[in-house]
């Protein structure tokens, strides 16, 4: 019974509401846009050589029992969650080793700082040669995207903890270890956090640029009409040269929902591993 | 919790004694004598009570104490044990003194109860699960309960202050630190902190330094009320409060009150005059 109230008011939620709402006029203008030269006999600039939701839907119901769209889609995440692993793993050490050590900052610090405005795409080239296969050179890619947001937001996360904290902790009786581990990771877990939520995002990009740009791996695997092997990136391209529009929207729309998910999975994680910052 | 009127028991710990401390900042640079030629005894069990202009200095002597900053030149003896002096100019922090800021140093994010376990579990004096309903007693003696779950961000920061006080007692310190603990707190909230700390005080006797510039709430609280000089500070005058623990509101209203009031309010209005015409020729 509570549970059925419950699940009422989170679906008749206002905010809720109005999102689904805004969702719905969204498809309602685009299907108008797209139809406007049938029904209106007007080409409305733009949107009219898109191709309508309808017909998106229907293509993109076929493709749902199309092995080689889920292995793109499997392909592409496999590549984010690896190369966003890898900047967590590598990311965070050494953002808390910047933070911590003077000296490792003050050797480290300026080399990042030369590196990190070369847009992780400009890297393309110089990846497909450095690494032996494509797909190492595409997760290569990805790991860049995430790895300089999830460095900086440690650094500072970890840098701006409160002094007192130290203090308090050390006339305690904490040992070096204690304060590491009590004080500066869960200190800087919220600012980890950030980060990561941000490099999610930015991975999502770069995976989909890098697989075009690259040709989906598809030395590894071999890239048959529906771009099976090549992730959601050389999908959409394959659709393209195909001349199915309907599949690129699909492609596109596909990549928002995974990145959807996985911002929204990364955020529920993030909540629960610092439960002090829920409101309740 | 014992049914013996605990602000009897005698502490015989807590005998803290500064003598010639001297603390100059940035001596190379701009040399800012904070302290200077300050000496100072608190009885074992005393609430000590330190006023004085803003800037004098109190805080550095309090940081001197804790360990946590250097003193230039001077002792300080806590029951007869050297913390600083000829040869070691910085104390080390210990759990012997435990400072209560003024912001507030609950770690975030550690639940309430958890963070009143956190020093005996640090030192290894309990097991965890020990500290933990040590913990929860001590906190159900200061009005605390059902508040053991909840993150510091969750409680009003008067409450904080008592939880953290209450953290601090769980170390069996000898000294409590205070450095302005309730100067964020509206009259109403500090008046019920005030009894609060008065009736932890009573049944611990633990020595208790504790800054304020709150005159009102120094007299109040303390067995002494110290009046610093304005920079370099030490002591200007060391007042006794001969009004006989323990104390309740009713105190604030009696003719030997505002005595007292007057008395400290004259001294430290002087010095409040000297800073400030220290401030005007310094620009
Ligand atoms: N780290 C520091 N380096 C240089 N000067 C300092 C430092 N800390 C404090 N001072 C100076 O020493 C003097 C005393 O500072 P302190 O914080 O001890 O004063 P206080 O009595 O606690 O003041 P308040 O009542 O405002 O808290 C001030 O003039 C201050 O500017
Ligand atoms: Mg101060």
């Amino acid at each position: 019974m509570r549970l059925a109230e419950e699940m009422k008011k989170r679906l008749f939620d206002p905010t809720r509401l109005r999102a689904i709402f805004a969702i719905v006029v969204f498809v309602v203008l685009w299907e108008l846009g797209s139809r406007s030269k049938d029904w209106f006999g007007y080409a409305a600039p733009w949107i009219s050589v898109i191709p309508a939701p309808d017909a998106v839907i229907v293509v993109w119901w076929g493709l749902l029992g199309d092995a080689g769209y889920w292995q793109s889609g499997y392909l592409s995440l496999l590549r984010v969650l690896s190369g966003f692993g890898a900047a967590l793993l590598i990311g965070v050490p050494l953002g808390l080793l910047m933070a911590l050590s003077r000296n490792f900052y003050g050797i480290v610090f300026p080399t990042f700082e030369v590196l990190r405005p070369i847009p992780p795409l400009a890297w393309v080239p110089a990846a497909i040669i450095f690494w032996p296969t494509q797909e190492l050179s595409i997760a290569f890619i990805t790991f860049l995207g995430a790895f300089y947001t999830i460095v900086i937001n440690t650094v500072d996360g970890a840098k701006s903890i409160d002094p007192r904290y130290f203090e308090a902790a050390r006339a305690m009786g904490s040992s070096g270890w204690d304060v590491f581990r009590r004080i500066i990771l869960p200190g800087t877990l919220p600012s980890i956090t950030l980060g990561a939520a941000v490099g999610m995002g930015i991975v999502w990009e770069v995976v989909v640029a890098a697989e075009m740009i690259s040709g989906g791996g598809s030395s590894m695997g071999g890239a048959g009409a529906s771009g099976a092997g090549g992730g959601l990136g050389f999908f959409i391209w394959n659709s393209y040269t195909g001349g199915s529009y309907e599949q690129i929207v699909v492609g596109m729309l596909s990549i928002g929902i995974a990145g959807y998910l996985s911002s929204g999975g990364l955020r529920m994680l993030g909540e629960w591993i610092t439960p002090w910052l829920r409101v309740r | 919790m014992s049914a013996t009127p605990l602000h009897k028991k005698v502490a015989t710990r807590g005998h803290l004694k500064i003598q010639d401390a001297h603390k100059v900042y940035d001596p190379e640079g701009a040399a800012v004598l904070a302290v200077d030629n300050c000496s100072l005894e608190i009885q074992p069990g005393e609430i000590c009570m330190i006023v004085g202009p803003s800037g004098c200095g109190k805080t550095t002597l309090l940081n001197a104490i804790a360990g946590f900053h250097s003193l230039t030149s001077g002792t300080i003896h806590l029951d007869g044990e050297m913390l600083c002096g000829p040869g070691k100019p910085k104390a080390e922090p210990g759990a012997d003194r435990i400072v209560v800021f003024q912001n507030g140093a609950l770690f975030p994010w550690k639940t309430n109860l958890e963070n009143v376990a956190f020093g005996p579990i640090m030192q290894g004096t309990m097991s965890p699960q020990e500290a933990r309903e040590k913990a929860r007693a001590i906190m159900a003696d200061a009005g605390l309960s059902g508040m053991e779950n909840n993150y510091p961000g969750e409680i009003s920061s008067g409450v904080r202050r008592r939880v953290e006080i209450v953290r601090a007692l769980m170390n069996d310190p000898k000294v409590l630190l205070l450095d302005e603990p309730y100067r964020a707190l509206d009259s109403l909230t500090k008046s019920v902190m005030h009894e609060a700390l008065l009736e932890i005080y009573y049944r611990n006797q633990v020595t208790i330094f504790f800054i304020t510039h709150d005159l009102e709430e120094a007299i109040f609280l303390g067995h002494r009320v110290v009046i610093m000089t304005t920079r370099p500070c030490k002591p200007k005058k060391i007042l006794t409060v001969d009004i006989p623990h323990p104390r309740d509101y009713s105190v604030l209203t009696s003719p030997r009150f505002r005595e007292l009031m007057d008395e400290t309010m004259e001294a430290v209005h002087e010095e409040a005059v000297k800073a400030f015409a220290a401030g005007e020729r310094e620009g």
